[in-house]
């Protein structure tokens, strides 16, 4: 019986490895190879040597992407907890909520996003009217409120975009967590600061892992929210990718940066699963 | 047990969703203005829908997406779902881990790296066999297929783990052969997951921008390419009036099916209680 079951399950299971092979490990292999040959095929180091250039934007990329990712951590963290303490029905709802601007279009929303930053956008003009008024009172004079084209409208972009995937997590796991332990916490005496700090949190962490790389992953990657939000002033590596493989057409320098992105993110990744092996408390 | 918000606690949530639906709203306003700008409101209108409904190559890029939408999902779900009873059966636990690893590539990886990857096989077989044009819309379903397994994947598991296997061991001493047992017993059980993996897979396919920028050709925009293609110039607000139509659309099922979903956990608790 035995025997059978398992040769159903090799039927099963082939196509999906045939598959995966072709198309997730060779196309990996192709980077690889792309990234260590010249136009012509041959082996060279000349691609990698080169991204010596790009270490500013490299930084800048997991600078503003770890920015972005902390906003939305202590955005998120709270609002978890506020939804994991409704009833049921009001959980499922405000679920929605969360999920359902993803549902529209990234490109659009970013855009929309541009407009209201603009300097004749709906948020810069409501914010150049307050600074008008406060620029009438004695000793104050304050420059005109400037948004569009900065670094932190990119990393507004970012928390904007990728909130939910961190407040979703959080959430789900703050949901899955025994309540009696906050309960016996406060019962043993732990004031308030001391229960979030030594059980709520604790307790949090693979939520919290599994959302800082949902949105760290997507963030240090970007190329449309740089483009869009920061205007020519803050070119990421995504952009330079981008245009690598869309119009510079050298796609051996695009591969070789490609690898180096990829690189960088395996370690963040396997940086961030040591800490939730760990006993949590670390990560704070 | 539920605990009363406080009113901090309350102003916060609201500030929230007033960031997370500020754009969206915008967008929603900007859909009605008279104006072509998107920046100031002139007055309202519906002429952008009409515009809308009168653009042809939107129009396309639109069936472009719901095609892939469909076929990509439809395979990736059917090869998902077998591959996961498949993960779910294997003996051998290295075959397991090593097969598991690989499924989470696609999700672990920035998707500018899986979508330049897809691109680069692509051309490059393109290249062996001396063609140029390779792009379009089999390489785009191969890549939607690819990046939506997982999905599904991830979301059968979880119902094959939680499925009684002595159920499908006795159907076939019963007379079923293994693949009738799983026809008939295990496959209506992992249902719900196989239709939460498909929707899943649906919308990530319709969404999808980063991946499909990278492997489509000219012949094969997408409607989020399309978009993006406005994005480099101006975009006109009757993209903005389709997406609140999609906006629309989606709200509709959510709630519907949500309502739905409410049901039948009350069915189920009930036939729960039953036992």
């Amino acid at each position: 019986m035995k025997k059978k079951s398992s040769l159903m399950t090799h039927i099963a299971g082939s196509p999906y490895i045939i598959w995966a092979v072709l198309f997730i490990i060779v196309p990996l292999c192709m980077v690889a190879y792309y990234a260590f040959t010249d136009k012509s095929g041959n082996f060279t180091f000349d691609n990698m040597l080169s991204i010596g250039k790009y270490t500013d934007t490299i930084i800048l990329s997991i600078w503003l992407g770890l920015l972005a990712t902390v906003i939305s951590l202590v955005v998120a963290y709270p609002l978890a907890m506020i939804m994991a303490a409704k009833g049921p029905e009001k959980q499922s709802r405000m679920t929605m909520l969360i999920m359902l601007p993803m549902w529209m279009n990234f490109l659009l929303r970013t855009y929309s996003w541009m407009t209201i930053l603009e300097d004749n956008g709906l948020l810069t003009t409501g914010l150049n009217y307050i600074v008008d008024c406060l620029n009438t009172l004695p000793n104050v004079s304050l420059d005109p409120v400037h948004l569009i084209n900065t670094r932190g409208a990119v990393v507004l972009g970012m928390v904007y975009n990728f909130l939910p995937y961190m407040i979703l997590p959080i959430y789900t796991v703050m949901l899955k967590a025994d309540r009696s332990l906050v309960e016996a916490a406060q019962d043993l005496g732990g004031n308030k600061l001391d229960v979030f700090r030594n059980v709520t949190i604790p307790l949090s962490v693979p939520g919290i892992v599994s959302g800082f790389t949902m949105v760290f992953v997507p963030s240090v990657s970007t190329f449309f929210i740089s483009q869009k939000l920061g205007g020519t002033g803050t070119t990421l590596i995504g952009d330079i990718i981008e245009t690598q493989f869309q119009t510079a057409n050298n796609f051996n320098l695009g591969a070789s940066l490609s690898f180096v992105l990829m690189i960088l993110i395996f370690i963040c990744l396997a940086v961030m699963n040591k800490f939730s092996d760990d006993d949590g408390g670390v990560v704070i | 047990m539920t605990k009363k918000t406080s009113f901090g606690g309350k102003l916060y949530t609201g500030l929230v969703f007033l960031f997370l639906y500020a754009p969206i709203a915008v967008l929603i306003l900007f859909s009605f203005n008279s104006g072509k700008s998107t920046a100031v409101f002139e007055g309202f209108s519906l002429h952008w829908y009409e515009e809308l409904f009168r653009d042809a190559a939107t129009f396309t890029a639109f069936k472009n997406s719901l095609i892939i939408a469909v076929v990509s999902s439809i395979i990736s779900t059917i090869m998902g779902t077998a591959a996961a009873t498949a993960i779910f059966g294997y003996k051998n636990k290295l075959v397991k881990t090593s097969v598991m690893t690989v499924t989470n590539i696609p999700m672990m990886n920035p998707e500018i790296v899986t979508g330049i990857a897809m691109m680069l096989l692509f051309v490059f077989i393109g290249g062996l066999f001396g063609k140029t044009g390779t792009l379009g819309f089999a390489t785009l379903t191969i890549a939607h297929v690819t990046f939506e397994l997982p999905y599904v994947i991830l979301n059968v598991l979880p119902k094959l783990k939680q499925t009684d296997a002595h159920l499908s061991e006795a159907a076939q001493d019963l007379g079923c052969t293994p693949f009738q047992a799983f026809y008939k017993v295990v496959l209506p059980a992992i249902m719900p997951g196989i239709i939460s993996g498909l929707m899943m897979a649906f919308t990530l396919s319709i969404d999808d921008f980063i991946i499909s920028y990278f492997v489509s050709g000219t012949s094969s925009q997408t409607l989020p390419i399309r978009i993006f293609s406005m994005t480099k110039r101006r975009v006109t607000p009757d993209m903005y009036a389709l997406s609140t139509l999609i906006f629309l659309a989606i709200l509709i099922l959510l709630v519907v099916s949500n309502v739905i979903s409410s049901r039948g956990d009350k069915k189920n608790t009930k036939k729960g209680g039953g036992k």
